[in-house]
């Protein structure tokens, strides 16, 4: 179980501090799938990076497990059992597809284990085994291949930020049905999702609207998602800038 | 063959992947002596009379065959400078893996000039593997002053790979190329300095005939307080194209220097130099902690992808 307790998080920009995450609590249980949303710079990917570890709070502490992990550092946080997929995924020049998989998953995956990962994003895995994970790979290819990683972790908390963005509407169909598929065997451990895509809400058992640093509102999927709806029809955006496909809220 | 001592063999197999006599015509030269050669009826290695070094004749239309000349270096205060020249028969297709391995235990320098000129025949094609190691924790350096200079006839190919990744304090390589019409050439250099080793690549690619074409990539990493340099220049004076690009990471108080140099003398030469320069990005640190690797775990894949 992830526990946030009262999480803030500022930085300085031209001369002011400037405060992004403010008193934020809440708590995702085992076998929870939740899904935080809200309108651009309302905090939301800093939030998965809190959790990750790549940005520290000002005040607050983080726990997981009942385990204090506010002044664990990335990788610590990481073999703790924290998954992080990024929201732009990262290049590297001569490391393979392979290599990362290897590498996330903490064996030397034979290629056909390897290839499961690929094929469960829908890549064509003999394709992409040798392939470096460079810019010869388009946006789409690179975020599935992220999502690929960061399943052959087998985490115990798994945080996706904006798994949607860059990513073409084919695609998208079936990055959904990765969500399903990790949703139907989420039995030990917990997703959170940064999104704004009404069907990556739909498979939610909690929605999280954070909006200017704070939680706006937050409930079971059923509670939120009509409020979130109503909103967008009087003209208020909750979402954001409108993502290609289905948007929940804007 | 070959009276080697083991740190002889250790050093044969960084630099030529050998660890037993090979296949086809090598001469694997240790301290200054051949200590071992071997001729095929397709490929002629004897020895030069006037200098040291090699006259290495592979005769016309040979295939999928192979030639081997490393060089071993364990006796400290030992300078050598070895001339081999490779004449490559019309259509030959060839593979020829070079290299020099130096263990230096003492205080004295010990440095191998190789100066290697290749007359590629036409229509003859050569892989060349060049690798240089260093290892010794004497205070002598281990030095390495490579020259190569490649003539290629109409529509001939030569692929040089050149590795230098540990060990070696002091190298100036230079690489001089003149290529006919409808010669290809493809360089890849991989370069990694520790301490203070400096390693100066330098490159000057005339080509001389329509359609000649030349790719010259090098990708570097340089540690501590390392200096390299590259510089490669590509000379157009026919239609043809030519390619250079450096590509380099930066650790510690490493320093690099690229010196881009293209000259056009036609209108259709058509030259592109690429440079990038830069420390490890953050990003790439932090996607590899987030797979449960620390800092330099991570550093090390970084580097040896980039290497590979």
């Amino acid at each position: 179980m992830l526990e946030l307790r009262d999480i803030s998080f500022g930085v300085e920009a031209e001369g002011q501090d400037k405060e992004i995450i403010r008193n934020v609590s809440l708590t995702l249980a085992e076998g929870k799938l939740a899904v935080v949303t809200g309108p651009n710079g309302g905090g939301k990917s800093t939030l998965a990076r809190l959790i990750a570890g790549i940005e520290k709070p000002t005040t607050g502490r983080i726990l997981l497990n009942g385990e204090d992990i506010t002044d664990w550092d990335v990788t610590r946080r990481a073999r703790a059992g924290i998954a992080y997929a990024f929201q732009q995924p990262v290049r590297f020049k001569g490391i393979q597809v392979l290599d990362l998989l290897r590498l996330a998953s903490g064996q030397q995956l034979t290629v056909a284990q390897a290839c499961r990962y690929l094929s469960r994003v829908g890549l064509c895995a003999r394709d992409y085994i040798d392939r470096e994970v460079n810019a010869s790979l388009s946006g789409g290819e690179l975020k599935r291949i992220e999502i690929a990683t960061v399943l052959a972790r087998g985490a115990k908390l798994t945080v996706f930020d904006e798994p949607e963005a860059g990513i073409d509407l084919w695609s998208f169909q079936n990055l959904i049905e990765v969500f399903e598929h990790l949703r139907a065997s989420i039995a030990g451990s917990s997703i959170l999702i940064i999104s704004h895509q009404e069907r990556i809400l739909n498979i939610a058992d909690e929605v999280i609207v954070l909006r200017e640093g704070r939680v706006a509102a937050r409930g079971p999927r059923e509670e939120i998602l009509p409020g979130l709806m109503a909103t967008d029809s009087t003209g208020t955006c909750l979402g954001g800038q409108p993502e290609r496909g289905a948007d929940a809220s804007c | 063959m070959l009276k080697l001592d083991e740190i002889q063999l250790r050093l044969l197999r960084e630099v030529a992947d050998l660890h037993q006599v090979p296949e086809g015509a090598y001469n694997i030269r240790a301290n200054g002596q051949s200590a071992g050669r071997q001729s095929t009826a397709n490929i002629e290695i004897t020895p030069k009379q006037e200098v040291s070094g090699l006259e290495i004749r592979i005769r016309p239309g040979t295939k999928n065959e192979s030639v081997h000349i490393p060089v071993v270096m364990t006796q400290s205060g030992l300078t050598e400078v070895v001339y081999n020249d490779f004449f490559i028969g019309e259509g030959a297709d060839v593979t020829i893996v070079a290299g020099c391995g130096i263990d230096n235990c003492g205080n004295q320098d010990a440095q191998h000039d190789g100066i290697h000129r290749f007359y590629v025949g036409r229509g003859a094609r050569i892989r060349y593997v060049e690798k240089h190691y260093g290892s010794g924790s004497g205070a002598g350096k281990r030095i390495l002053n490579p020259v190569t200079e490649v003539y290629q006839e109409e529509d001939s190919t030569v692929e040089m790979e050149m590795v230098q990744i540990k060990g070696v304090d002091d190298t100036r390589r230079t690489t001089l190329a003149e290529l006919a019409a409808g010669a290809k050439l493809v360089v890849r250099e991989r370069l990694m300095t520790h301490g203070s080793q400096q390693a100066v690549s330098v490159y000057e690619v005339k080509m001389n005939g329509a359609g000649a074409s030349a790719d010259v990539v090098s990708r570097s990493v340089a540690r501590d307080d390392s200096f390299q340099k590259f510089d490669a220049k590509l000379v157009g004076s026919a239609p043809c194209t030519g390619h250079t690009e450096c590509d380099s990471i930066i650790m510690d108080r490493g320093r690099i220097l690229a010196v881009p140099g293209l000259e056009a003398n036609h209108v259709d030469a058509a030259l592109v130099h690429e440079a990038a320069i830069g420390k490890i990005a953050g990003d790439q640190l932090i996607k590899l902690m987030t797979l449960g690797l620390t800092e330099q775990e991570a550093e090390e894949q970084i580097v040896n992808g980039f290497l590979k």
